[in-house]
This record gives C-alpha cells, structure tokens and sequence, in this order.
C-alpha cells in the first residue's frame, strides 16, 4: 500500500482505487454505509425489507389477478399454482389481495412516521431552543401524552371521528388520512424529547456559538449547524417508527376499526382469516408472515443504523 | 398525578366534544317533536352552556363515579367497568410477572456474558418476540396449541362448572395462551433493558471492590450488581404499561377474554359512546397510578433519590 505518497498518487488515478486504502477520507454518509454493512442481519433484513417493497409495488403488474374475483368453486383452497397463497372464504386470490394490502400498510407506515418525526422534531426543537416556560409546558405536553394508553386513544378518535371524515374525504381517503394522522399523534414523543436533548447539548457547543458570533440568525443556527447533527438518533426512531405504525394499522384493521372492510389490508385479512383458522390456516399464516417479517426487517435495519450513525462508536 | 389526569380528562373531553353528532339529532327530524321541546331539552342538559362549563360539570360527574349509562347493555357504565375490571388486572399483572420471570435471568446471563452466543441469541429473540404483532402471535397460538394439539380451550369462559381443583385448573388452562402472548412480548422488550442496564452497573469499582473482597461471582452479580441494576428497570416497566394496555386490548379480543380490552371493542362496534369514554378514562387511570406506583418503588429502591 502506498501510503505515504497518496497525493500524487490519488492526482494520477483520481477516484479509480478500489477499496478502502489506508488514510483515504470517507464522507459521513460513506462511513455510515461502511459501518452498516458490518451488521450482517441489518444488511439482510434490507434485503428482504427490499423484496417485500418491490414485491408490493411491481405486484400488481407481474401478477394481474383482480383482488375481488369471487370464485365459489376455488374457495378456502391451500397453496397452488394458479393461486400462489391460496384463497380465502370467497375463493378470492390472496397474492393479489396481500399486494394491494401490501402497498395500504406501507404507505400508512411511511406516512405515520413522517408525521410523528415532523411533529416530534418540532416540539422538541421549540423546547430544546426556547429554554423556559415554554419548553416546560412542552414537556409536560409530550409526558401527558406518554401516559396517555395509545391504543384506546386510538379507537377513541377514529370512533368518534370516523364518519365525517369519510363524508368529506371519501372512504379510502378519509380512512388513510385519518389513521395516519392519528397513528402520527400517538407516536411523536419519543421523537420531540430525543431532539430536545440533542439540541440542549448542541446549542452550547463551539461550533453553534461561532456561528452565533458570527451573526447566523436563530433559524439559520437551527437550520444549518444543530439540525443536521442531530439528525443520526432522529432517523434511528423515524425508522423503528415505520415498523411501529405498521403494527398499529395492522392491529386497527385485526380489530374491524381500521380501513372499510372491503378494503384488504395485511390486517384486515388477518381478521376474516382467524374464523377459518382450522381449515384454512394458509389464510393467516401469509398476511402474518408478512407483518413479522416486515416489522421484523425494519427494526434490524433501525438496529444497524443506530450503530452506523453513531460516530463515538468504534467498530 | 392529579395535573396528569386532569389533562387527560381534557384530552378527552376536548375529543367527545369536537366529535361532531349531537344526542338530540334524532329529536330534530322528528316531526312530532316541535322545536321548542328541542330547545328546552338542550337548555335543561346545559348544552349550549360555554364550553368550559360543559367541561366542569361532567368532570364533576365523572368524580361522583356517574358515568353514565351504557345503551347496550341497559346498566350503569360503572357497574359494567367493575365486572370487567379484575380479569383485566389479573391478566396484566400475570403476563408482567411472566415477562418479568423470562427477562431477568436472560437478560443478566447475556450482560454477563457480552457478545458470546448466548446473548447473540437471546437478542435475536427478544429483536424477533417484539416485532411479532400480539394478534399474529395469538392465532400461530390458538393454531398450535388448540387446533393441531387440542391442549387449551381458545375461548375464555367465566362460567366453569368445577368446584374446587378442577375450577383453578380449567382457569389456569385457559389462561395460559393470553398471558403467553402478552408476556413474552412484554418479555422481549423488557430483555434489552435488563441487558443494558446491567452492561452499564457490571463495569462499576464497587463490583470490582466486591470481587477483590473474594465474594463469589454469583453472589457478587445476585447481590451487588442486579439490585442495582434494577432500579431504571423498574421505570421501564411503569412507561411500558400503555403499551401493555394496547396488547392486552388485542389479546382479550383474540381469546374472548372477558375483560375492559374486549368491552372497549364491542361497545365501539356497538356505537355505545358512554362505554367507550369510561373505559378509555380507566385504563388511562389505571397507566397513570401504574407511573405513580413507579415513582413511589423508585424512591424506595434507590435512597439517592429524594421527594422533596
């Protein structure tokens, strides 16, 4: 290895060395990827997270099975050919139904979890800069709603609220406009109080006061030098978030208070299967299969992060 | 405590209040009812009293233990909360000692033992035990153990014909699968934070004081290290109890437990509003005095911390 004379070197063959060298630099995110990679089960969890996102979204051109195709003659059937995952209660494709659900419970997580991070990151950036009365109310806003139980809150709202958004949204749009909001409201905590501390820490570093010295305003110090270092822990919790709101919209729609139930989301089939769970356990074992293995691959994944953002750890 | 409740009381009364619908619609588009009875009927129910009167008075209500009546099932909702109560708290705090029995020793042998197989494994685990959704677990359950099996009953009944040991034994039988469920997922998680906050106490001088002193290392990790190790787990548990509340809403709707998780759904399914608020307010309730039991254990545990 020819490390002492890298400069020129590097001048010759610019960005054709392969490999990790000794003393080349790496950018944050290149360090990252290096350390993630060394988190065997994080790299294969993004994998199968991956397969199961790419399956959901070309699905529906690969395999063009309508998703309510009633067929009495084909019903409650196992594994086959003609119908991969089998077939529930009205002999319905349940391929074709776990795609289109698919698609539902991923973007209700996605979603979720950038509303629980924007709100988090707000609350928490308001507390953490204005120091004060302001940030304790905020704090004890976020601790009231720690101790508020999630779940029945949730049933609580999409109960009372679950009609007149339907009659000015439509009932798909309505049902995902209001789980996701409400998925969102009951999860930003953990994201306001990680973002408080971090910026509690990082308002009196060095960095923060030249900037301050310099003349940076309030907005460009958060925007521009406390923000993005306290990004790593925030996008840790955004991801084990996604898995999080997964699990809330699958057990919405388990319980019949989800989306409509025509509408087949991984949960909702869950719950017209576990009827049939003697003859038909196929029904189950897919739409479950599918929750765990997801949630699964996205906390592994959260996992890995967490070790590849934190930049005091030696790997 | 009390300003918790009292925001939680507002958190929900803002909800019911915001929530469109008014209980004298039906009084509106019926013809034989003239408006003026409409009129009066709001005015006696105080319903177009400003909004922070409203509040007070069903806040008093709420304290005088008048819930209000359940349209379902023809009783008062306190009366209903009461009977559904205990099987709840005891399908909780079974299923919290269970996970609390599995996470212990797990969670001390893989701190004691960083890094080695034991706690590869026992992360894997606990990483696989809480992304399992409790309702998935509940049916893989109900799949193996009642229908391939035919080991447990999947129905929770409250009526059992038996007297004496066959009684506690058809209860434990059915029992087993929900508190399973609800304890190995409160298990898992419960798994890293023991681990954790082990790994933290393991490494301080007075456990190597101890073992300098000749204490075995059994005794040195029973005695000097778990105890203290303890203490933040402790808390941990309180700031699971919502999360233990949800699973146990799902579980009891899964194996037909008759507890407040299983009312909540079948009064929503049921539109039974008075129902579905008291029984939100309790479990609210109940994570708030869990918190303050925490808080109370807290202090007790650890003598460096004082209320003052």
């Amino acid at each position: 290895m020819a490390g002492s004379t890298h400069a020129s070197l590097s001048a010759k063959a610019p960005a054709a060395v392969p490999g990790a060298r000794k003393g080349r630099r790496f950018s944050p995110w290149q360090e990252a990827w290096r350390r993630f990679r060394r988190h065997k089960m994080a790299l294969f969890s993004a994998f199968a997270l991956f397969l199961v996102v790419f399956g959901v979204l070309a699905g529906p051109f690969l395999w063009r099975v309508p998703i309510n195709e009633i067929d009495f003659a084909a019903k409650l059937q196992g594994p086959s050919w003609a119908h991969p995952m089998g077939t529930d209660d009205l002999g319905q494709d349940l391929l074709s139904r776990l795609i289109y659900g698919g698609r539902i419970s991923i973007a209700v997580g996605v979603a979720a979890m950038i509303v629980a991070i924007f709100v988090g990151m707000l609350v928490g950036a308001l507390a953490g800069m204005a120091s004060g009365g302001l940030d304790a109310a905020l704090m004890w806003l976020t601790d009231l709603f720690l101790s508020l139980p999630q779940l029945p809150l949730l049933l609580l709202v999409i109960y009372l609220f679950r009609e007149p958004v339907k009659g000015v949204l439509g009932v798909e749009g309505g049902a995902f406009i209001l789980i996701v909001g409400v998925i969102g409201a009951t999860r930003w905590m953990a994201a306001a109080r990680l973002v408080r501390a971090q910026f509690l820490s990082l308002r009196e570093k060095e960095f923060v006061e030249a900037a301050r010295a310099l003349g940076a305003s309030r907005m460009r110090q958060v925007m521009m030098h406390i923000l993005p270092n306290a990004l790593g822990p925030v996008i840790v919790v955004a991801t084990i978030d996604i898995a999080a709101a997964i699990i809330a919209e699958s057990t919405l729609s388990f319980l019949g208070l989800g989306f409509p139930s025509d509408v087949p989301t991984w949960g909702s089939v869950l719950r017209d299967a576990k009827d049939y769970l003697d003859i038909a356990p196929h029904w189950a074992l897919f739409p479950g299969g599918l929750i765990f293995i997801t949630v699964l691959a996205i906390n592994f994944i959260g996992d890995g992060l967490r070790d590849a953002l934190d930049p005091r750890r030696v790997l | 405590m009390i300003p918790s409740l009292l925001g939680i009381s507002v958190v929900l009364f803002t909800l019911l209040a915001m929530a469109p619908g008014d209980p004298f619609d039906e009084l509106a588009t019926n013809p034989a009812v003239p408006p003026e009875v409409r009129a009066a009927l709001r005015l006696k129910f105080g319903l177009d009293d400003p909004v922070w009167m409203r509040y007070w008075h069903w806040l008093i209500a709420l304290m005088h233990g008048d819930w209000g009546f359940s349209f379902v099932s023809r009783v008062d909702v306190s009366t209903l909360i009461m009977q559904r109560l205990p099987v709840t708290l005891v399908v909780i705090g079974a299923s919290q000692v269970l996970a609390i029995a599995v996470a212990l020793p797990v969670g001390v042998l893989a701190a004691t033992r960083p890094y080695s197989l034991f706690d590869q494994i026992a992360n894997t685990f606990a990483f696989i035990g809480f992304s399992l959704p409790t309702f998935f677990t509940g049916l893989v359950l109900i799949l193996i153990f009642s229908i391939q099996l035919d080991w447990l009953p999947f129905v929770y009944r409250a009526d059992i014909a038996a007297t004496g040991w066959a009684f506690y034994w058809e209860h434990f039988k059915q029992s087993v699968m929900p508190v399973t469920v609800l304890g190995l997922f409160q298990g898992a998680a419960l798994v890293r934070f023991v681990r954790s906050s082990v790994l933290d106490v393991i490494r301080l001088d007075y456990v190597t004081t101890a073992r300098s002193k000749g204490i075995g290392e059994r005794k040195v990790i029973t005695r000097h290290v778990v105890r203290t190790a303890l203490i933040p787990v402790v808390t941990l548990i309180a700031l699971q109890m919502p999360i233990v509340f949800s699973g146990a809403v799902v579980t009891e709707q899964i194996f037909r437990v008759p507890g407040i998780g299983s009312l909540l759904i079948s009064s929503m399914l049921a539109n039974d509003t008075p129902v579905v608020m008291g029984v939100t307010f309790v479990s609210a309730c109940l994570v708030v005095i869990f918190n303050l039991i925490a808080d109370i254990l807290y202090g007790w545990l650890d003598p460096r911390i004082a209320f003052r």
